[in-house]
């Protein structure tokens, strides 16, 4: 009776770990086709966990044009009445092209007002840069700039 | 070893009740990122400021974690509501045993 | 019909003079204008300006009571360095018949007025200092002149403008004067005009000085750099001044 009863189990089991793998899978292959770099991808996980990520609600701005990227005006905005019941719990910024892809992570508070945050970042290269925020309801929302970055002439090194 | 520097905080000193304030706070720090060389090829360590925190009448409003890609001399503006007269405690914490604190007063009418 | 036909072309040739006697004397213009939008509103924006932080050293270290003769830089010169209004703009000049560039004469106050050893080149201090100073003239025309003391330093200074040098055998005019405004890489080539040093430039993340970008300009055409705190330099220094005179100083600028 119970080795019937644990064949059983284990049979639902398999079919949900499958589903869950299904389902894992379809949120991974969209960001796999959008993010280029692993590391970047792998950061992005470990925020979202086996959340969804949604697209909109969060707008991203950075200059089309960087002169040099050691020092980028970056302004991020969630659209969110930011009241108890419905606030921007966190918002994560990732560069795909920096060595380590996390850049910056600000956490908010119903408090805070508005889910506007500006701050300034280093761009290693050209390179589509991530905005991320986290809804107190538990839903991810995201956003992302490609950006062009050059380096300026006539440095020390040659 | 603990090492401390400037900090800069930009706000209004009075507000209207409810009223969204934005902070400005910027602090002295280079951001070592620790991928870069010396002249020599060696490696130059990881310094940088890892968190910076805002208090407003002792309850914590806003946070934010810092890493490498922070532009030197890190700054954040950000938001608030003006619920209440009082203090806003800011403090910043780092590698290297990095703290820096300031503080401001604000008077809501 | 002829006679239409050469008014034509004397309209022709005339517009075509001008426009390329206006492509040939180009008005002066700080390498501000050429910035993007956002590094432009860092330099505008004190709160924000990176250079800050030196700024706020400097007012510091212009107080610090100091040294075997504990004097301050406020001893002489006042508490609020308003004495300083005007002075940035005057610099490079010739003091004691020596040429001196306003670190160079900031530490020449240092050691002779102050009985302390001069600062290095490009530390935190001579900067913070050098740009508190500057500062104070924020706004004024630059004010350097050909006057009859200068007049063999500002011909050496000409001269090492518009001499070829380094392995790419470049001067600085062929760049900064025929080729400004047009590009090198991703960035556009400025008239060079040092309006706002010491500037916090982008590229190095801290300020730093006209000598200190002068010597990468020399690096970047291969060529063997002129030493800090050095007559060439000071040279080359009075006459770009000299260059940009009536143009208003914006230190602390940010450049990329």
């Amino acid at each position: 009776m119970s080795a019937i009863q644990t064949k059983k189990n284990v049979g639902r089991r398999d079919w949900l770990t499958q589903a869950l793998l299904l389902g894992v899978s379809f949120c991974l292959q969209p960001l796999l086709a959008l993010a280029k770099k692993p590391e970047a991808l792998e950061a992005i996980q470990k925020i979202i966990g086996s959340n969804a990520l949604n697209e909109g609600k969060v707008k991203l701005v950075l200059p089309p044009l960087i002169e040099n990227g050691n020092l980028v005006v970056l302004k991020v905005g969630v659209d969110n009445p930011m009241t108890e019941q419905n606030y921007v719990k966190a918002i994560h910024i990732i560069a795909e092209g920096n060595p380590l892809p996390n850049v910056f992570s600000a956490y908010l508070t119903p408090r805070s007002g508005t889910a506007n945050i500006t701050t300034r970042v280093r761009l290693a290269e050209s390179q589509k840069v991530w905005a991320i925020a986290q809804l107190s309801d538990g839903s991810f929302w995201q956003s992302s700039v490609q950006t062009m970055v050059t380096t300026s002439a006539c440095t020390e090194e040659p | 070893m603990s090492k401390t520097s400037r900090t800069v905080i930009t706000m209004p000193d009075k507000a209207k009740r409810g009223e969204i304030i934005e902070i400005r706070a910027i602090a002295q720090h280079d951001m070592e990122t620790g991928f870069r060389y010396d002249q020599t090829g060696k490696r130059i360590p990881r310094d940088i400021i890892r968190n910076f925190t805002c208090s407003y009448g002792g309850v914590e409003v806003f946070k934010a974690d810092f890493y490498p890609g922070v532009g030197a001399n890190p700054m954040v503006i950000f938001t608030t509501i003006a619920t209440e007269s009082g203090t806003l405690q800011f403090e910043w914490t780092g590698d290297d045993g990095y703290e820096a604190l300031n503080q401001a007063q604000i008077t809501v009418t | 019909m002829r006679i239409i036909r050469i008014i034509a072309c004397c309209i022709g040739i005339a517009s075509a003079y001008l426009v390329t006697a206006d492509a040939q004397t180009p008005a002066r213009q700080s390498g501000y204008q050429s910035m993007s939008a956002e590094n432009k509103a860092l330099q505008d924006d004190s709160s924000a300006n990176p250079a800050l932080f030196w700024l706020m050293d400097g007012q510091t270290l212009w107080k610090e009571v100091l040294g075997p003769k504990q004097k301050s830089c406020a001893s002489c010169h006042g508490e609020s360095a308003q004495s300083m209004k005007g002075v940035a703009t005057h610099y490079p000049k010739v003091i004691i018949g020596k040429l001196q560039t306003l670190e160079g004469q900031i530490n020449q106050c240092r050691a002779f007025n102050q009985g302390l050893p001069k600062f290095a080149y490009e530390s935190k201090e001579l900067l913070a200092l050098t740009a508190f100073v500057a500062t104070q003239s924020k706004g004024s025309p630059i004010a350097v002149d050909e006057t009859a003391v200068n007049r063999v330093d500002l011909k050496k200074g000409h001269d090492w403008f518009y001499q070829r040098m380094g392995q790419l055998n470049l001067s600085c005019a062929q760049c900064h004067e025929e080729r400004a405004g047009l590009k090198l890489g991703g960035s556009i080539i400025p008239q060079a005009h040092p309006t706002g040093y010491p500037i916090y430039r982008i590229e190095w993340q801290s300020l730093g000085s006209l000598e200190r970008r002068l010597r990468n300009c020399m690096n970047g055409v291969r060529a063997q750099p002129f030493e800090y705190g050095s007559t060439e330099m000071a040279q080359l220094e009075l006459f770009l001044m000299w260059r940009a005179r009536g143009m208003p100083l914006e230190t602390p600028a940010v450049r990329p």
